[in-house]
């Protein structure tokens, strides 16, 4: 059995063993209490869906959570709305809400952590002040006593005991499933660098929506099911400050990362709190789950669930699943390349910033199985020209296309999963990710679009062609310069891209190194692929260009092979100054 | 509609509030520009100088004037002695916020545990009066609040703009390492940030108790509000803080005259989510 299906077996016999508890008759006070453990299970790990792994850490949590509980409450108690039916209202009526806020505030670039905090928590005052003075509430509470709870088992508290396990084992399965799937992979990466997501292909805005919906809808639901589990709802106690800070607390208590991780931490804390009830012993629990807090952000601030894992690993190491590598001979990988070959052809692009002109009608075609070498002084542009051709900036003017498809008007991940990937100068790999998950994210959103699974064996392929094979279990800080520029390069090619952008591969490489790189992309171009390649190295430029285009102030001022290039006028100007005219 | 002498007492009222507000906002400020610690404990001392001053005055009977330079150079000492957990541990901006929320819960929790969850209230010969204009009433005890607050704001701007560890300051929030190589000791100027802004807490503490009654969950009450200034005024900003302050005051009283008290987080609220949306550059 896949370590996915024993998990999966693993989570539903335990949701079935405690499912079967309030039959054997358990007294009312621990169905309780267990009723509490698995409300804050489901609330904490709906949150860390968009706060945890995608790192946008919201503290308006309780505004959706408060959006189930008077969903609930309004249909339920003013419209005699049977009480199970409320609930997918509630749950659709706050994903609603967090889909106008996302398609809102997610547009705003810049608008990252904290700020995003304060946003989401400023929200919260706002939906609580406009319940508290509409009817909705109006002020003085509403009471549901009157809402019929429908029967599942004997007790009232069996039933809420196995709604709020039915809610929170459905929200820890989907978690699961979620890490493995391709969103998790995508918000895992949005987590890590969001810009480099975007230009690797993943949807981020779309992601960050989805995973935004899924975690107030989750909310939605157990705030409908606790308005009727409390019977009688404020705004005071609905919107205080406790929702939002709980799950925040419960999911770095665990390990917001983890998919197990807020569950865990959860139960940890409810338990924590429920030891220390009533008086001065409640005062007393309040502030040492406080210390322990900050002694677990201080001192394990991965959580407590990783961190457990990464000991429990260290002391019995297992097999890492790592695909078997086997070396693709590069006539097998032309074979199988993504789509007819096609030629890259901008035409007349302007963009400025601010008063900056950066390109100013630049023009180029390179053709498959070409590389064509973009060189030029400090800010000549070509970095911007690699920035707007991947679609991170925005053209001011002009047509960029690829074959017939028209590359200039689709958001960057439009424009990776058509088949154009790049590098970055200094290299920007996801720092939490593995070598090996790092080639895999290109191989799942490019224009391979590999399922997870094939995304592995297809990356473990493409580190293997770089020579990074044996550092696939390797993080990002555990590599040197030179493996994090292959690094760059071997994700850039796992997409299966039509266009390559080659931004200073070489540079601090040493000679030897440099020259197994030249040896590489030789190989790249014989397999179709256009290759842009902007180098200060000139000696590689001679060796490896088919055309050279020269840049300056944002204008190609000289065009042709690199002898004919390098012998215009113009161009040597620009890289010697103009004395030797009078010399 | 409400009279015009209503909606000036409102202004004025605004005004006064909204000094507070600059007051408890200006050292959150200063630790969230200057040494990127969003800094929650911020609230929870305020608490505590108030409950100091609560302790001083009304129960040993100082002078609630004596109380609060007894609590200035304390928590100044506190300030520093709190920065020296966060340098130890290179808190980030991030887990400041989580680290700092443990504490302020930690300090609520001894604040309930000496004084109860009972209300308190100091009163003084101060609390009623107040000085006439024209028909309206302005309050002396937040009037001085207020011009506290304007006056510390200037000189905050001043030391930061003139002096010599101000610039250095802001160098250092601009890039902490450039800075380093060009002989600014940020560690030690993050020190006297942090003593300073725990300082202004206290002071604000002082003046909450003179004011208000007081009850160990305040501290979350202003919190919504007090954020709003600080982003709106532009973090490390003094003189922003307080003219942020007087902007949600003014916005609070006149929505309270006008429609419901009910409705004043509104305006704030709405104020901070629109600079937020359209201006995330200013933080």
């Amino acid at each position: 059995m896949s370590e996915r299906a024993r998990l999966i077996v693993a989570v539903l016999t335990t949701g079935v063993v405690l499912g079967t508890l309030p039959l054997l008759g358990l007294p009312a006070f621990y169905e309780s209490f267990l009723y509490l453990v698995f409300h804050w299970i489901a609330l904490a790990t709906s949150w860390s869906l968009l706060s945890g792994y995608a790192g946008y850490f919201s503290f308006g949590h309780g505004a959706f959570f408060g959006a189930g509980v008077y969903t609930t409450t309004t249909l339920a108690a003013a419209y005699g709305v049977p009480f199970l039916a409320t609930l997918p209202v509630a749950a659709a009526v706050a994903a609603l809400m967090s889909v106008g806020i996302g398609a809102v505030v997610f547009r705003v670039k810049r608008l990252r952590g904290e700020l995003f905090g304060l946003l989401t928590l400023a929200i919260t005052f706002v939906v609580a002040t406009i319940v508290l003075n509409t009817r909705l509430d109006g002020g003085p509470g509403v009471y549901l006593s009157n809402v019929p709870l429908p029967k599942l088992v004997g007790s009232p508290t069996g039933t809420f005991y196995l709604l709020a396990l039915g809610l929170a084992s459905a929200t820890v399965t989907g978690a699961y499933l979620i890490t493995r799937a391709r969103l998790g992979l995508g918000l895992f990466a949005i987590h890590d660098d969001e810009d480099v997501a975007e230009v690797e292909g993943v949807p981020t805005f779309a992601y960050k929506l989805v995973a935004f919906a899924l975690s107030a809808g989750v909310a939605g639901i157990a705030g409908g099911i606790h308005a009727m589990y409390v019977s009688y709802v404020t705004v005071g106690d609905t919107f205080s400050i406790t929702v939002p800070l709980y799950v925040v607390l419960m999911s770095v208590l665990g390990g917001a990362r983890h998919w197990l991780g807020p569950a865990v931490g959860a139960t940890l804390i409810t338990l924590s709190l429920y030891t220390f009830t009533g008086g001065e012993q409640a005062l007393l629990g309040r502030a040492l789950i406080a210390f322990i807090l900050i002694l677990v952000i201080l001192l394990l601030p991965a959580g407590v669930v990783p961190t457990v894992l990464a000991r429990w690993r260290a002391w019995r190491p297992r097999r890492v699943e790592i695909p078997a590598a086997t070396v693709m001979p590069l006539a097998a990988v032309a074979g199988r390349g993504s789509g007819p070959s096609a030629a890259l052809e901008c035409r007349d692009l302007w963009k400025s910033f601010g008063g900056i002109q950066a390109l100013r009608g630049v023009s180029l075609t390179v053709a498959p199985g070409e590389i064509v070498g973009l060189v030029g002084p400090n800010g000549s542009g070509k970095t911007t020209l690699i920035n707007v051709i991947s679609g991170h900036y925005a053209l001011d003017r002009g047509r960029i296309t690829l074959g017939t498809t028209v590359l200039s008007e689709g958001p960057a991940h439009r424009i990776a999963g058509l088949g154009v990937s790049r590098t970055y100068q200094i290299p920007r790999p996801f720092a939490h990710f593995t070598a090996l998950d790092n080639v895999a994210l290109a191989a799942s959103f490019g224009a391979a679009r590999c399922t997870p699974g094939a995304a592995r064996v297809e990356a473990r392929r493409w580190l293997e062609f770089t020579g990074l094979g044996r550092r696939a279990t390797a993080l990002p800080h555990e590599l040197n310069l030179h493996e994090r520029k292959f690094l760059e390069l071997a994700r850039a090619l796992a997409g299966r891209p039509r266009v390559i952008l080659l931004d200073e591969v070489l540079s601090g490489l040493n000679p030897t190194e440099s020259g197994g790189a030249v040896q590489l992309l030789r190989g790249i171009r014989d397999l179709g692929v256009a290759i842009v390649f902007v180098e200060h190295v000139m000696r590689a430029v001679v060796e490896l260009c088919d055309r050279v285009v020269v840049l300056n102030e944002g204008e190609v001022i000289a065009a042709g092979t690199p002898v004919e290039a390098m012998r215009e006028p113009r161009v040597i100007d620009v890289y010697l100054g103009k004395a030797h005219v009078g010399a | 509609m409400p009279s015009a002498t209503l909606l000036g007492q409102a202004l004025v009222s605004g005004l006064l509030a909204g000094g507070l507000y600059g007051l408890l906002a200006l050292g959150l400020s200063l630790s969230w520009g200057l040494l990127r610690l969003v800094n929650l404990t911020h609230f929870a001392l305020a608490l505590l100088g108030a409950y100091l001053t609560y302790q001083l005055g009304h129960v040993l009977h100082w002078s609630p004037w004596l109380a609060a330079a007894a609590i200035v150079p304390v928590f100044f000492a506190l300030g520093m002695g709190l920065h020296v957990v966060f340098a130890r541990f290179r808190v980030t901006e991030f887990t400041s916020l989580l680290v700092t929320f443990g504490l302020a819960v930690i300090l609520e929790s001894v604040i309930q545990w000496f004084w109860t969850a009972d209300y308190r209230r100091y009163e003084t010969p101060w609390a009623s009066s107040s000085i006439r204009v024209g028909p309206m009433f302005v309050p002396v005890l937040e009037l001085f609040a207020c011009l506290t607050a304007t006056v510390l704001a200037l000189s905050t701007w001043a030391w930061l703009r003139f002096t010599y560890v101000g610039k250095a300051l802001r160098a250092a929030a601009e890039d902490a390492a450039i800075a380093g190589a060009f002989g600014v000791n940020h560690r030690r100027h993050a020190f006297m940030v942090s003593g300073v802004s725990a300082a202004y807490a206290g002071v604000a503490g002082a003046f909450i108790a003179l004011i208000s009654t007081l009850a160990p969950a305040q501290i979350w009450a202003w919190l919504g509000v007090v954020f709003a200034v600080v982003i709106i005024g532009g973090l490390g900003n003094p003189v922003g803080a307080l003219l942020a302050g007087f902007l949600i005051g003014v916005s609070e009283s006149i929505t309270m005259a006008v429609a419901a008290p009910a409705w004043a987080p509104l305006v704030s609220f709405s104020i901070l989510i629109g600079i937020l949306v359209l201006r995330p550059e200013r933080v």
